[in-house]
């Protein structure tokens, strides 16, 4: 095997060279930038990640299956999963194996960057490179053929979207369609450019059959060159406009991935870690599809697509506004997202600018800590124990006396069934907290109260009289740091209890207990997962009807904290569970969400409506959901009764 | 008869406004941000209901009240106590959204007397 053209050059490599270079460039110069704006506490994570045996083994498992195979939209969807998978993946060992056959044939050329790329072009194959050549050919043409079946269905995709099963897809940028079409065209002009020289450079299945076919159309002395600029200059386009399109997320993926394993996560909207998510982003418009918004009139504007291009490419900042501040924060986006890109976090973020010179609330108001009836009995010599303030109103006075009595309910009395190991969390104190949205639909709070009694527990109910917020809606809103000052009294009435399970009938409650709030030892479990291990460990018994139940998962707890079996164990256990259509990940927001800001009673009104629907697709008698707020919010819409989990639970106790 | 007999009511101190000394002209940019803000019909839903209000003198229905007529200073400090918690957006039966509202009078009525920050993030 030897160089058919002297020197192993020509010009037409000039365009790929130049794309090359600048895309290296640029992306390392925007590494360095955006390792420079984390935080260095995000920095030193990152270096410890990259010694990390584990997370080393993490990283390249999951860029393989994400960024080349793309399991994640193969599970959603396979033939867009094939799509993408035939393009990456192809493409990957197109390159791969077209540099190991370099290395095999002509080592000496795998210095030069184009030589790979070009080869078939600067070869002149002779008959004794034997089987090893036909099997690089074949594998070479193979991985062709599979990245133009997918360029193929892009094409075919771009004119009718439900090809590929996706209702709606993203409106493409000028931009976008420049490296789209260029893109486009670097496949179909390397195989034409490798058929027309097949008969010196050699070539597969593919470009063989092609050159057969297309060589006594060709004259001799037919000039190949034309179509190897054409192909050069297609693959130098695309270089050129991957950092100003959506393209960009080819380079920048595999390098969210490292990030993210290392444990770094967004800590504002616009520069660090959040410019490498809106680079990752494909602007694919899984999202579109996904958002519970796009059921409102001109909703599907707000699709979390749309933010994060308007983030990156510093879109009207109104428009980037109104979209950060209606979205209803329910994570659909962001478990539907094949890249992960956590686009609900960055809208938080976005939304804290709001509060940019704002005074800082201190909620002094907060009883204090001996008059607290969660308290009672537990104060003493606890360094929690601070009078926070001379502001407490006469109404918790009084309703502080009147929980002195109410304190210890009941004791804990150990039934047979019970085990008696001592991690049996239910034979420790408890203390429970109801939250601001079961106050109303106090039918929860009553219900949970009768299961502690029916089980047996020795519980306090820290809010009966009203308590402070638990934070999660302030952070909702973007104002981490006035959350942060309930969180702080919250805490020091928790403490302060005693108790050693803290249990929270509020899904909204549950994630900030679960991930803002430093409790120590102290348990924190949603109500759903505390009955259902009183119903397995026998600590209360319930009566199966033939009901047939729909179970809603509320954002929060679902997306939001990963409890999905224990409600339905539940479910299953009191009647028939009926799924929704659109469950568990896919689970449809409620519409009363308090993650928007802005969207009105009539539009989340649609929203409501389409998760009535999908509920009731299984001709269920009741909806059941775990959630205080989606209970208030569909009461007002649904035809069926609607009622708590603790509810349907409570109505139905033996004991 | 002695004259300090409590009877358990007495005068009150004088609540009177003169509007025509009253400066709305914050009040007109919030209601062109918050059209809604017309809407209310002082039912006193979002009072009865409200969680800081069960410590504190929050009170949004005073607050839209006193905004109409230009007394500011009070509903700043009131406004100190809520915990954006969003349950008098569910219970208003005029469909206000009330939490927004509460965004924009901080918006317009704190801002100036902001603070330098001191708080922490979470």
């Amino acid at each position: 095997m030897e160089d058919r053209i002297p020197g192993g050059y020509d010009n037409f490599v000039i365009p790929f060279l130049a794309g090359m270079a600048f895309i290296l460039a640029y992306c390392i110069a925007k590494l360095i930038g955006i390792i420079m704006h984390m935080p260095s506490d995000d920095r030193k994570k990152l270096l410890l990640s990259l010694v990390n045996p584990r997370i080393i083994a993490k990283n390249i498992a999951d860029i393989f299956s994400d960024c080349l195979l793309h399991v994640k939209i193969f599970r959603k969807n396979p033939k867009l999963g094939y799509m993408h998978m035939s393009i990456a993946f192809g493409w990957f060992m197109l390159i791969v194996i077209g540099h190991m056959e370099v290395a095999e044939f002509m080592p000496e050329k795998l210095h030069t960057f184009y030589y790979p790329i070009f080869f078939n072009y600067f070869v002149l194959k002779t008959a004794d490179s034997g089987t090893a050549l036909a099997v690089y050919e074949f594998l070479m043409d193979f991985f062709l053929l599979m990245v133009l079946s997918g360029v193929g269905i892009a094409v075919f995709k771009r004119f009718r979207s439900s090809i590929v099963g996706m209702k709606r897809t993203t409106r493409p940028l000028t931009r976008d369609r420049i490296a789209m079409y260029a893109l486009w065209a670097i496949f179909p002009l390397r195989l034409i450019a490798e058929a027309s020289v097949a008969g010196t450079g050699g070539g597969g299945f593919l470009a063989m059959s092609i050159y057969k076919a297309i060589s006594p159309l060709m004259p001799e002395s037919a000039n190949v060159l034309p179509i190897w600029w054409a192909y050069s200059i297609s693959l130098g386009i695309f270089f050129f406009m991957l950092p100003y399109s959506r393209y960009m997320h080819i380079p920048t993926e595999a390098v969210l991935i490292m990030f993210r394993n290392a444990g770094i996560r967004a800590t504002n909207a616009e520069t660090g870690f959040s410019l490498l998510e809106q680079y990752s982003c494909s602007t694919c418009g899984m999202c579109i599809d996904a958002c519970p918004m796009t059921n409102i009139a001109e909703g599907e504007k707000n699709a979390s697509v749309y933010f994060i291009r308007n983030l990156r490419y510093g879109g009207g900042k109104s428009s980037t506004k109104s979209i950060a501040n209606a979205c209803l924060m329910c994570n659909k986006c962001v478990a539907a997202c094949p890249v992960g890109i956590n686009s609900c976090e960055l809208k938080r973020r976005y939304r804290s600018a709001d509060y940019d010179g704002m005074p800082a609330r201190q909620y002094g108001f907060v009883p204090s800590m001996e008059t607290h009836p969660a308290t009672i009995g537990n104060t003493a010599g606890n360094p929690c124990m601070e009078d926070h303030g001379n502001r407490i109103s006469a109404s918790y006075a009084i309703a502080g006396t009147k929980g002195q009595s109410r304190g210890v309910d009941s004791k804990p009395h150990k039934t047979a069934s019970c085990k008696q190991n001592e991690d049996n969390v239910y034979n420790k104190k408890a203390i429970y907290f109801s939250g601001c949205m079961t106050q109303l639909t106090p039918s929860v709070s009553r219900s949970m109260e009768r299961i502690f009694k029916a089980a047996g527990i020795d519980y306090s109910y820290m809010d009966r009289d009203g308590g402070l917020c638990c934070g999660r809606p302030l952070m909702l809103a973007g104002n981490d740091r006035d959350a942060a000052s309930l969180i702080e009294k919250n805490t020091g009435i928790i403490e302060t209890s005693g108790a050693e399970i803290l249990v929270l009938s509020c899904p909204i409650c549950y994630k900030v207990f679960k991930e803002n709030y430093r409790l120590g030892n102290i348990r924190i479990m949603h109500h759903t997962e505390y009955i259902n291990g009183l119903i397995e460990s026998g600590r209360i018994k319930i009566r199966r009807t033939d009901e047939k139940l729909a179970y809603h998962d509320p954002c929060e707890l679902g997306r939001g904290c990963g409890i999905y079996d224990e409600p339905r164990k539940i479910i299953s256990a009191a009647g028939h569970l009926a799924e929704a259509s659109e469950n568990r990940e896919s689970s449809i927001c409620c519409g009363g969400s308090l993650g928007s800001i802005t969207l009105t009673y009539d539009q989340r009104s649609k929203v409501t409506q389409a998760a009535l629907e999908s509920l009731a697709c299984g001709s269920p008698d009741r909806i059941v959901t775990a959630c205080p707020l989606c209970l208030k919010t569909f009461g007002t819409y649904s035809a069926l009764p609607v009622e708590d989990i603790a509810f349907t639970v409570a109505r139905s106790l033996e004991n | 008869m002695t004259p300090d007999i409590n009877f358990g009511f007495g005068l009150s101190k004088s609540s009177r406004i003169n509007l025509d000394n009253a400066d709305n002209e914050k009040f007109r940019e919030l209601a062109a941000r918050e059209p809604d803000i017309l809407k209310c019909m002082a039912c006193g839903s979002c009072a009865a209901s409200c969680s800081a209000g069960n410590f504190t003198e929050l009170n949004l229905r005073k607050i839209i009240l006193m905004l109409t007529r230009g007394a500011e200073k009070e509903t700043v400090r009131q406004l100190e106590s809520c915990m954006f918690c969003g349950k008098c957006i569910l219970v208003c039966p005029r469909g206000i959204n009330t939490r927004h509202l509460i965004k924009s009078i901080r918006e317009i009525y704190c801002r100036p007397c902001a603070e330098p920050e001191t708080g922490n993030g979470i």
